[in-house]
């Protein structure tokens, strides 16, 4: 081994510390960065290639087919803007059944579906990806959307669809995969006549590509390119390749700036630490230096010693980075992979590739400039270190804490970090960067756990089910899920006659469809007072009359529609208008929903049936006599009370928790580490010194104080200038999460920071240096003054 | 001349886990107002005997008692009161705290000992005044002589009013003018009743300074001979 080498090793042995720090600040650094990196690539990757793959349509747009003519659709093709358009394609909305009655439990139905007639899966635009069996080539055969929310999705399976004339049965004769989700199926051109009800002139479906519609106002632009080249009123709803592609990539979304937020702060940890260890190894080792250089090392191998003793223990903990990242992010990964049906569910190796490369390129660029001052270092000055009177930094502070009247030791402690201004502002920054990244993480938890409350809307004391547990609010399902023999006014009347009642509502759920919007529309609907639900009004109001509704963000991206505006909604072959008055915090993948009274469905459905019943019971009610009581009653009816606890938390909210809790730990633990090492190096320097004061009389106690009263200041400084940085950052990242995913979160849901929790926050920073500094503090309690006192 | 004995080492031996013993069997009285000289060559254990009387280190067999204290009982923060009340230690290098002024320095000691604020800067004062330094109580030890710093560590070592001085090497660092003065500033303490013990290399500053003459070779006590210092 070279004397460099050797001089490197012992270097990396000697430095534990330093050498721990560096290796778990690569780590966190890495391990956040891969997360992030693979996921925001994960968040583009898959559906951008399958959009591009597929060509795949900037603008699904749906025409009212008696207001315009196949002729006229043709020629909006030249629109301005417009690349590419596939169609006009005839288009029906029908309501199927379960051609073998077998495979569904009684009482339920299929979601409604779009049909569109095409007469090949290709074409200029939406070029469909047949998975399975063949496309529709004769009557009565229908191939189904993988994205058609229905148990019954298996080539062979049959439809039936009893409301339309002659009950036509279609064979699913394949499944296909439309990244642009232009319908939930797809027939001969001839069958759309049979799937049209009498009375209704169904539609068409245009599919644009443009020349430009990369972002929300392009396509608005384009939207009013093709509005202008059709007649007036044609056009019945559009559907953004934008708002497609925003939620299938929900979920992952939702980690993106969350992880760049932890990769960001986790990556200016990782500079500033290992600038700090190497610049206080440069500090503490002058002599060291002195000695090397004396025995004719060049001031390069000063340097590149100094800078392999921060790469080694850099180059472990970016490997380890790299494994846990990759651990981390292939959960989240295989779940984008099957949405897209595509294998590949590791981190592309670009991003392992460029995050070790650009961690390590970052250390070594830190450490070279920490280290170039061991370069320059005067031999004869390096070696006289510790023989000579140390120059005046600090003095002032000194002379002035010390007519603070305080105990000696403590006060002699405040004046310490005022010697080393470099290093203690390096101390600083390690401390705000972990009390931020406590604040941020915290005030994560709390915003996460708002949304889960608001998901969960679990206000009621008592649930009754008349058929099974609800759905719920996006958990799509079998739908329509009605009972069929439960008189509702057996359960209201016995509802009301209990002791003990407060107020309850009764709540049910069907499917419709809305012009110009994929798949399916679930419409839950509300009987009684639901004004006390739980859910959680972003802006607008809840819904207070038949007619109005509330709705989530995703309906309103969807359906471009704003506060006060009015919407079509089509249940039964009945067009039903409702006008939004709220929109409610949902975050459900991908549902659209809608929120109402049960008697603004009264056209299509003149006797809705609740499937639920949520109670919420006087105080001082004895529940579980109140069930007690009230099953007597529902008993014979076949149905039972239970209490209301749906505390379930989502898969998504608690790998956010999980993450927010490891990437939080290695952040702090970094943080404390920062501050170990600062005060190991304080410590060592001042080691002459804590032996002169114990040889006058200092005591262990004394000693520990002396070293704890050194990070005091700048603990609270640190802790001062992180949590605002940490409130920023929350402030900032939620939302951004929140709009990644198409969901808007409140200021109920930003504001999450209790008084007394600020103030806890504000003292974070103490904290964290006081536990950094603990061991070296005993360290030097334990320190013999003897040795102290020799120490050069 | 006080006759009550300030120090009494009885059968100390310090042994470290390599090498031979560095005190072997040393037992030594030292009376009040004695001031000893502790000679021997570099190794031969008299800066071992300073530790062991000072507390900072513990014998491996044998007793150590200091104005009634035993010392080799005592753990850290038990040495270290012992050290604030007996106690008064001069150094080779004067370890004095350099981002301290001279008087913030020689308040240390009676800063730890929890004296009143005013009464310890009214002894800091004394002494300053009494060591002619007194103008140097803003300066920091940065700025003065070699000799000027020796007399701040010797006011430091004064400030508790211990009954015992210690001294390691008190002029080894020093020029041979500021070795002169520091010691005559020893004798002069000696003279008004301080009991010293000096640990040094310099015959002269024995001679000079020393009431008794303690010689030590391969940590046993070679030689022990009363004489009287040449003031």
């Amino acid at each position: 081994m070279s004397g460099l080498g050797k001089v490197v090793r012992s270097g990396v042995r000697r430095r534990k510390v330093q050498t721990l720090v560096t290796g778990l600040a690569a780590t966190m650094a890495v391990t956040a960065s891969v997360l992030g990196g693979s996921l925001l690539v994960a968040s583009n990757g898959p559906f951008d290639q399958a959009f591009s793959r597929q060509h795949g349509a900037h603008l699904t747009a749906q025409f009212d087919a008696g207001r315009t003519a196949a002729a006229q659709l043709s020629a909006s093709g030249h629109a301005a803007g417009v690349t590419a358009a596939s169609g006009p394609f005839r288009t029906a909305t029908v309501n199927p059944h379960d051609g073998s009655d077998a495979e569904l439990p009684a009482g339920m139905s299929l979601p409604p579906m779009t049909a569109v007639g095409r007469a090949d899966p290709g074409g200029p635009v939406d070029d469909i990806t047949l998975l399975q069996g063949t496309w529709a080539s004769s009557p009565g055969q229908v191939v189904l959307s993988t994205t058609y929310d229905s148990p019954v999705k298996r080539v062979g399976a049959t439809l039936r669809f009893p409301d339309l004339p002659g009950q036509p049965t279609l064979t699913v004769v394949g499944l296909a995969r439309s990244v642009s989700q232009t319908a939930d199926a797809w027939v001969t051109p001839s069958e759309i006549a049979s799937l049209t009800a009498p009375g209704t002139t169904g539609g068409y479906q245009m599919l644009y590509r443009f020349a430009t519609a990369g972002t929300a106002a392009q396509v608005t632009a384009d939207r009013a390119a093709v509005t202008a080249a059709t007649p007036t009123g044609a056009l019945a709803g559009v559907q953004s390749w934008l708002n497609t592609k925003q939620g299938t990539d929900r979920n992952t979304a939702l980690f993106v700036p969350f992880l760049i937020a932890f990769g960001l702060l986790g990556v200016l940890m990782s500079v500033l630490i290992v600038g700090n260890v190497v610049a206080g190894a440069v500090g503490t080792g002058t002599r060291r230096i002195g000695i090397l250089k004396a025995l004719g090392f060049t001031p390069a191998q000063v340097v590149r010693s100094y800078m392999g003793q921060a790469l080694i223990p850099a180059a472990v903990g970016t490997a380890i980075g790299a494994v846990a990242g990759n651990a981390l992010a292939i959960p989240v990964l295989s779940t984008t992979a099957q949405v897209y049906g595509t294998t590949t569910a590791g981190v592309a190796p670009w991003v392992d590739v460029a995050v070790i490369a650009g961690a390590l390129g970052l250390v070594t660029l830190t450490a070279w400039a920490a280290a170039l001052r061991a370069g320059r270092l005067r031999t004869v000055d390096a070696l006289a270190v510790g023989r000579t009177p140390r120059t005046g930094r600090g003095q002032r502070a000194a002379r002035l804490t010390a007519r603070l009247p305080l105990p000696r030791p403590v006060s002699l402690g405040l004046a310490h970090p005022f010697a080393r201004p470099a290093r203690t502002a390096g101390m600083l920054a390690a401390i705000a960067f972990g009390a931020a990244a406590a604040t941020f993480a915290i005030g994560m938890g709390s915003s996460l756990s708002w949304a889960q409350t608001a998901k969960n809307h679990d206000t009621a004391d008592v649930a009754i089910h008349t058929f099974g547990p609800p759905p719920g609010p996006g958990q799509r399902g079998p739908s329509a899920v009605t009972p069929v023999t439960i008189d509702p006014s057996a359960v209201t009347t016995a509802i009301t006659a209990q002791s003990g009642t407060l107020k309850y509502y009764g709540t049910a759920n069907t499917d419709v469809t809305v012009a110009g919007v994929s798949g399916s529309t679930t419409v839950f609907t509300f009987t009684g007072d639901s004004s006390w639900a739980g859910y959680k009004v972003v802006s607008g109001r809840w819904f207070r009359r038949p007619g109005e509704a509330v709705v989530p963000s995703t309906f309103m991206t969807a359906t471009a529609a704003h506060i006060g505006d009015t919407a079509t909604l089509e249940d039964h072959g009945k067009a039903i208008r409702i006008r939004i008055v709220g929109e409610v915090f949902d975050p459900h993948t991908q549902t659209n929903e809608v929120l109402t009274d049960a008697a603004t469905l009264t056209a299509a459905e003149p006797a809705p049936h609740p499937a639920s019943y949520y109670i919420k019971v006087k105080a001082g009610t004895n529940l579980g006599a109140y069930i007690n009581t009230l099953n007597t009653t529902l008993t014979p009816l076949g149905i039972s009370a239970e209490t209301d606890q749906v505390h379930g938390t989502s898969d998504v909210i608690l790998a956010l928790d999980a993450l927010t809790a490891i990437l939080t730990l290695m952040l702090v633990a970094v943080a404390g580490l920062g501050v170990l090492n600062t005060v190991v190096l304080e410590t060592r320097e001042r080691v002459r010194e804590i032996g002169v004061a114990k040889a006058l009389g200092m005591t262990p106690s004394q000693t520990v104080w002396m070293v704890l009263a050194s990070v005091v200041i700048v603990g609270l400084i640190g802790g001062a200038i992180g949590l605002p940085a940490g409130l920023a950052l929350h402030a900032v990242t939620v939302p951004a999460m929140g709009h990644s995913a198409g969901l808007n979160f409140p200021a109920a849901a930003i504001n999450v920071y209790p008084a007394s929790e600020l103030i806890a926050l504000g003292l974070g920073g103490l904290l964290i240096a006081v536990l950094g500094a603990l061991m070296p503090a005993g360290w030097a309690a334990r320190a013999r003054t003897v040795t102290a006192l020799r120490t050069e | 001349m006080m006759t009550t004995p300030v120090i009494e080492l009885s059968g100390v031996s310090r042994r470290y886990e390599e090498g031979p013993a560095a005190l072997d069997d040393v037992s030594l009285t030292v009376k009040g107002g004695e001031s000893v000289a502790i000679l021997g060559p570099s190794g031969s254990g008299k800066s071992t005997m300073l530790n062991l009387i000072a507390g900072l280190d513990r014998p491996s067999a044998g007793t150590v008692t200091v104005d009634g204290v035993r010392v080799d009982r005592l753990g850290e923060s038990g040495s270290a009161r012992y050290r604030r009340a007996k106690i008064g230690m001069i150094f080779q290098f004067f370890n004095l705290l350099d981002d301290l002024t001279v008087s913030d320095n020689v308040l240390l000691p009676a800063e730890m000992a929890g004296m009143a604020r005013g009464e310890a800067r009214r002894r800091v004062a004394e002494l300053l005044d009494a060591l002619g330094i007194a103008r140097h109580a803003r300066a920091y030890p940065g700025r003065l002589s070699g000799g000027e710093r020796q007399r701040v560590a010797v006011a430091r070592a004064l400030m508790n009013r211990p009954p015992l001085l210690l001294a390691d090497e008190p002029t080894g660092a020093l020029d041979s003018a500021s070795g002169q003065d520091v010691k005559a500033l020893l004798n002069d303490l000696n003279a008004d009743g301080q009991t010293i013990v000096m640990v040094t290399h310099d015959l002269t500053l024995a001679q000079a300074c020393a009431t008794r003459t303690v010689s030590i070779v391969d940590g046993r006590i070679a030689a022990d001979i009363r004489t009287e210092a040449t003031r």
